[in-house]
């Protein structure tokens, strides 16, 4: 039985009334659809992603290639999909890790205080202070090989996707941290908590079931807004060609192949650059709309 | 004619639940001079009707469906947005509830008392900086405000509760207003504070011939200060007529209600204590706060005494009542009390164990027998938990109910505090006020403690509540056979109460003594002042009280 009164049900009936942030959320999802049946569409086009035809290079659409194919020859309808999983998942997994680290810190910092407070948030302060860029540059120039990794590993075509979830996660949780300790300050005050610790509660069983709960909306506004921001750090990186390695697709490295042709084939890099706008933007507006929505004034 | 008319105002908002009526149908008028007192609870529509005079509600979603307000032969409602500005300013103020949130922090009372003499949007009125600050003198001088000059340039946060509240009133009589909107003006400030407050703007009312409409849900407030009294309940009128015809011969049940819920005269109970047992001892408690900013200008360590070498004991089945203003450490003491704030120095004794000794780990047990209730059932609640769950959370945390006897405490939890069964799965924000701290007393008994802390627990309810919640509460003592610490600023309520009475000030307990013979013979000067400066909801007795001030 779902009550439908409780707090996240009466959100999501404020959410509804939020017509942009509905659009955009049909936007991704049947996004998120079409590159998941990707292997379907290969299937049904009878041409794979990466299959190299020289002889139809920078053909415009056609049945067989609806958006037409690459200077490899290669179809950019499949391509586009396949580059749409890489930067979707990529955006989806490293806000959800930053999200998570950011959590852990900021619920540890805000409820202890003191010198594990001071400590914690150093770290944040000095890991925003860091310049992103170069140092996203540096380390995705780390030859895996050297650090000791397995030869297995290091060869695997997965493992540029790995390395970017990993760095955006390791520098993206900062927000999630600073947010999630401010909200836990003065959650730990009210009086709820006093009457959790008056009934001899542990820390533990007061931060996740006292605290956390109340953490919840703040924490999902911030993740889905910064989706859309680690998708751009993706296309700028792929972009940079420091990203995902061809010949695996994404939308960053589809704009790199496409900087070369921009007058011959501006298409080739119109279909990439649209799409990353729009899940970028769509994004933004479902995060506004689960703003207004988790917003507790928002009572009418 | 009357200086304001106001007729059949009706006032509705549009939310998500359909339209509410706020004010419906409202019809009453000031004359110069006199004083009227809309009393209701809240929700009752006295803010609104006020409101909606000065065009302050937000639109959408209120909507003026209809109705006049005659100010002066014009009318408030349709007159146009300049005009309105002008009429605020000049002829009409509004002095708030809180005065801590109705001052710009970062700008000196001083300056902002002058503003409306130095922009005002009659040109002709506009003074200059010179005059305007010798007039704001004068007026903080007659609001009572000590060395004015100097105080002229200080900002908010130099001032008290109550010295704030007299900086907002200044401000609202800069313009010679000719009506004084107040809207409980003095419901955030201690009982001392609130007579001089209210002594001070009767004086002001007398000298200055201004109209005053007196928003307050205290009737003894009311009694002593309002000529004609409004009674309003769900944004109707209840009763209107001059205060004495209200106060001793109402027709409403409404009023009569109202009037009855208040605390008055003696524990009608036996005190049930047993003296030569204590459940809790307390010797020379201390408990400090370091306060940084003392701290930073003196550069050694300062404290903040909030609980300064108390000693009690608590007996055995006895309520005792803790009485003090703000900042007098009572809350403090109650928390530290239950080990709920660090204590710097001192024991707490509970049946026989010292409870600094132990560990937090070892302290859950001690736990079980002594809880605490809060004072604000909106903050006290996790809004993210069901009645069940929390009801049920220190059940199944100190292992009293298992998986199948949990329904069944909950159930019989419920109906002890008087709530529905079928209302268990709600969240918080579905229930009023008094059905929530319904819920907090129910949590707090679910353990069957020996000792609960009631720190304010129906300060923040409306009246009739209030006295529904505090029969519970008698009630339950006598059922569960319950110790209990009961904290209040009110001292009706603690005289209703309690069996015996200890008052602090400043941290320490300055008297104590069964409660019919301290509320008799106070000894300490400061208790005589306190047991003055309670309202009485009686406009005779009030009267000859504030006459004997």
């Amino acid at each position: 039985m779902i009550n439908q009164n409780s707090p996240l049900f009466l959100a999501m009936r404020r959410f509804r009334r939020h017509r942009l942030a509905i659009f955009s959320c049909c936007v991704l999802l049947s996004m998120i659809v079409l590159v998941i049946s990707a292997p379907l569409f290969e299937i049904w086009l009878g041409v794979s992603a990466n299959q190299v035809d020289l002889y139809s290079r920078m053909v415009g659409s056609s049945l067989q290639h609806p958006l037409g194919t690459d200077e490899l020859g290669r179809d950019v309808f499949l391509r586009l999909l396949y580059g749409g999983r890489i930067s979707l998942f990529t955006g989806l997994t490293a806000a959800c890790f930053a999200a998570s680290i950011g959590t852990v810190i900021g619920l540890s910092a805000g409820y202890f205080g003191g010198r594990l407070d001071a400590l914690l948030m150093r770290l944040t302060d000095s890991v925003i202070a860091l310049p992103l860029l170069p140092l996203l540059i540096v380390l995705a120039a780390i030859d895996l090989n050297k650090i000791g990794l397995p030869e297995a590993i290091v060869q695997s075509e997965d493992v540029s996707f790995y390395r970017i979830v990993l760095i955006v996660a390791l520098t993206g949780w900062t927000t999630v941290a600073r947010l999630v300790r401010g909200a836990t300050l003065s959650l730990k005050e009210r009086e709820f908590v006093m009457a959790a610790r008056g009934i001899g509660a542990s820390d533990r069983h007061i931060m996740f079931r006292h605290i956390l709960p109340n953490l919840l909306s703040p924490i999902i506004v911030a993740v889905t807004l910064s989706v859309g921001s680690v998708i751009l750090l993706e296309s700028v990186l792929s972009f940079l060609g420091l990203g995902i390695q061809p010949p695996m697709a994404s939308w960053g490295n589809m704009l790199t192949n496409a900087q070369q042709l921009i007058w011959e084939a501006p298409l080739l890099a119109v279909y990439p650059g649209l799409l990353i706008f729009i899940t970028v933007i769509s994004f933004n507006f479902l995060g506004d709309g689960l703003q207004d929505a988790f917003d507790p004034k928002a009572e009418y | 004619m009357a200086l304001l008319e106001v007729n059949r105002l009706k006032v509705y908002f549009q939310t998500r639940n359909g339209l509410v009526k706020a004010v419906d149908d409202v019809s009453f008028s000031v004359d110069a001079g006199e004083t009227l007192a809309i009393v209701g609870e809240s929700g009752s529509g006295k803010s609104v009707t006020c409101y909606s005079l000065l065009d302050l509600l937000p639109k959408p979603p209120a909507v003026i469906e209809g109705g006049t307000a005659l100010f002066d032969g014009e009318d408030l409602l349709t007159c146009s947005t300049p005009r309105m500005r002008q009429l605020r300013g000049n002829d009409i103020a509004v002095i708030f509830q809180d005065p801590m949130t109705s001052l710009n922090p970062f700008i000196s009372i001083g300056e902002q008392l002058i503003e409306p003499l130095i922009y005002h949007p009659d040109k002709t009125r506009i003074q200059g900086r010179k005059q305007a600050r010798l007039r704001a003198i004068e007026l903080l001088d007659e609001v009572g405000i000590i060395d004015p000059v100097a105080r002229f340039d200080c900002y908010p946060h130099e001032f008290s509760g109550g010295m704030r509240q007299r900086v907002m009133i200044a401000m609202a009589l800069i313009n010679e207003p000719r009506l004084l909107i107040c809207d409980e003006p003095t419901t955030a400030l201690d009982v001392t504070i609130q007579a001089q407050i209210l002594e001070l703007i009767k004086k002001l009312q007398q000298t200055r011939d201004v109209a005053v409409i007196f928003i307050s849900h205290d009737l003894g407030v009311v009694a002593g200060i309002a000529d004609k009294v409004l009674v309003m309940c769900d944004g109707t009128i209840r009763e209107a007529g001059d205060t004495e015809s209200i106060f001793y011969n109402s027709q409403n049940d409404y009023t009569k209600k109202l009037l009855a819920a208040i605390p008055e005269g003696a524990k009608v109970l036996t005190n049930r204590s047993e003296p030569d047992k204590p459940l809790v001892e307390v010797r020379d408690l201390k408990t400090y706060f370091s306060d940084y900013s003392k701290a930073a200008a003196s550069g050694g360590k300062k404290y903040i005494k909030a609980v300064d070498g108390v000693s009690l004991d608590i007996r055995r089945g006895e309520i005792l009542g803790l009485v003090g203003e703000s900042g007098s450490g009572k809350s403090t003491l109650g928390r530290s009390i239950l080990q709920l704030a660090p204590t710097s120095f001192g024991t707490v004794t509970f049946d026989g164990t010292l409870l600094d000794d132990l560990n937090p780990k070892q302290t859950v047990p001690w736990r079980r027998r002594m809880q605490m209730i809060f004072q604000d059932p909106y903050a006290s609640l996790n809004p993210r938990m069901t009645v069940y769950q929390t009801l049920s959370e220190p059940l199944l945390y100190h292992g009293l109910a298992d998986s199948k006897s949990i329904d069944q405490q909950v159930r019989q939890l419920m109906d002890d505090v008087g709530l529905a069964y079928g209302q268990m799965r709600k969240y918080p924000h579905e229930f009023s006020g008094g059905q929530r701290q319904r819920i907090a007393i129910g949590r707090a008994i679910a353990t069957k403690p020996e000792l609960i802390i009631a720190d304010e627990p129906v300060s923040a309810l409306d009246v009739t509540i209030q006295a529904q919640i505090l029969d519970l509460i008698l009630d339950l003592v006598e059922r569960h056979n319950l110790t209990m610490l009961f904290i209040s600023h009110d001292l009706s309520v603690v005289r209703y109460i309690s069996d015996r009475v200890m008052v602090m000030n400043k941290g320490v307990i300055i008297e104590s003594g069964d409660t019919e013979t301290l509320w008799a013979n106070p000894q300490q000067e400061y208790t005589q002042r306190l047991l003055k400066a309670i309202p009485l909801a009686d406009p005779r007795l009030e009267r000859r009280r504030i006459a004997s001030l």
